[in-house]
């Protein structure tokens, strides 16, 4: 076994454990903090397949910005020691049976398809990227691009008009709503 | 690097999407069906790049799916949390069975 592969199930397991203990926790900030983990490890995996971009993205937005907002949002409506109340007995067993058929399914469809890998070794650069992003020709994704920053302007302003929806004299949600704002502009950017 | 079967990475995709799944169906607090979600959309990431890497190495569109569908779970995570304050302000709890009336 070599090390490329060590590390590769090892950052396997990481990632499905820690994504296994964050949806069976029985307290939330717990289960934020796992998620938090295996998204770290996702960006792992992202760096062991050599997808540097791809790995610093996922771990600036997801790590640094939704997690982050994540556990502000269950500062403000939760009280982070207490247990949620655990799923009733039938609808675990049922949801774990769907699941794991589900899974048996998937896996067996991808067991079975032999994938043709391609001959052409892998170069992408920052560099492609960028010039693929806003190219207008054939291949490129100028159009997608800006309606991707319509459809975050649009969250953005959505985001305030929906939190900020308090009578007059209430203050309450006024430090939520600017930290948002801060976050949709740096997801923005 | 090629001596790790496709397969096997995308069984780490595929469990991690299920596993999302069943976060879904068991949870029934609003924040925990969303960080579900977030791991959804994570698996479908990976397959994005395995994909690319693996059988199309010489284009860059999964890549750029994956990045464009990062960019819209960030937004969609700002919505949705949002809705869920605005939620707790007005019912007093974010479990799914309490909002059962589509009225502020």
């Amino acid at each position: 076994m070599t090390a490329s592969q060590v590390i590769f199930y090892v950052l396997a397991a990481f990632i499905l454990g820690t994504a296994i203990l964050s949806v069976t926790t029985n307290k939330i900030f717990r289960s934020a903090i796992w998620l938090l983990f295996s998204l770290i490890g996702i960006a792992g995996l992202y760096f062991w397949l050599e997808v540097e971009f791809i790995a610093a993205v996922q771990i600036v937005v997801y790590v640094g910005g939704i997690v982050v907002l994540i556990i502000f949002s269950i500062f403000l409506t939760q009280q982070s020691g207490k247990e949620m109340p655990r799923p009733p007995m039938l609808r675990s067993i049922a949801s774990v049976l769907a699941v794991l058929f589900g899974f048996a399914l998937t896996y067996f469809l991808i067991y079975k398809n032999d994938f043709k890998a391609g001959d052409k070794p892998f170069d992408w650069s920052v560099n492609k990227i960028g010039n693929q992003m806003l190219a207008t020709g054939e291949n490129g994704y100028a159009l997608p691009f800006e309606v991707v920053s319509i459809l975050l302007l649009a969250a953005m302003v959505g985001c305030i008009v929906i939190a900020i929806k308090a009578p007059a004299g209430e203050t309450k949600g006024q430090e939520q709503i600017n930290t948002e704002s801060l976050k949709e502009k740096e997801i923005a950017e | 690097m090629t001596d790790i079967p496709v397969s096997h990475i995308l069984f780490v995709s595929t469990a991690l999407f299920f596993i999302g799944m069943y976060g879904l169906f068991t949870r029934r607090n609003m924040i925990t069906m969303l960080m579900s979600i977030e791991l959804i959309l994570n698996s479908v990431n990976i397959n994005f790049v395995v994909f690319n890497k693996y059988l199309y190495p010489d284009k860059l569109n999964g890549i750029f799916f994956t990045i464009f569908i990062i960019t819209i779970a960030a937004a969609e995570a700002a919505v949705a949390i949002a809705i869920i304050i605005n939620l707790y302000r007005s019912h007093k709890s974010i479990d799914v069975e309490t909002a059962e009336e589509m009225k502020y």
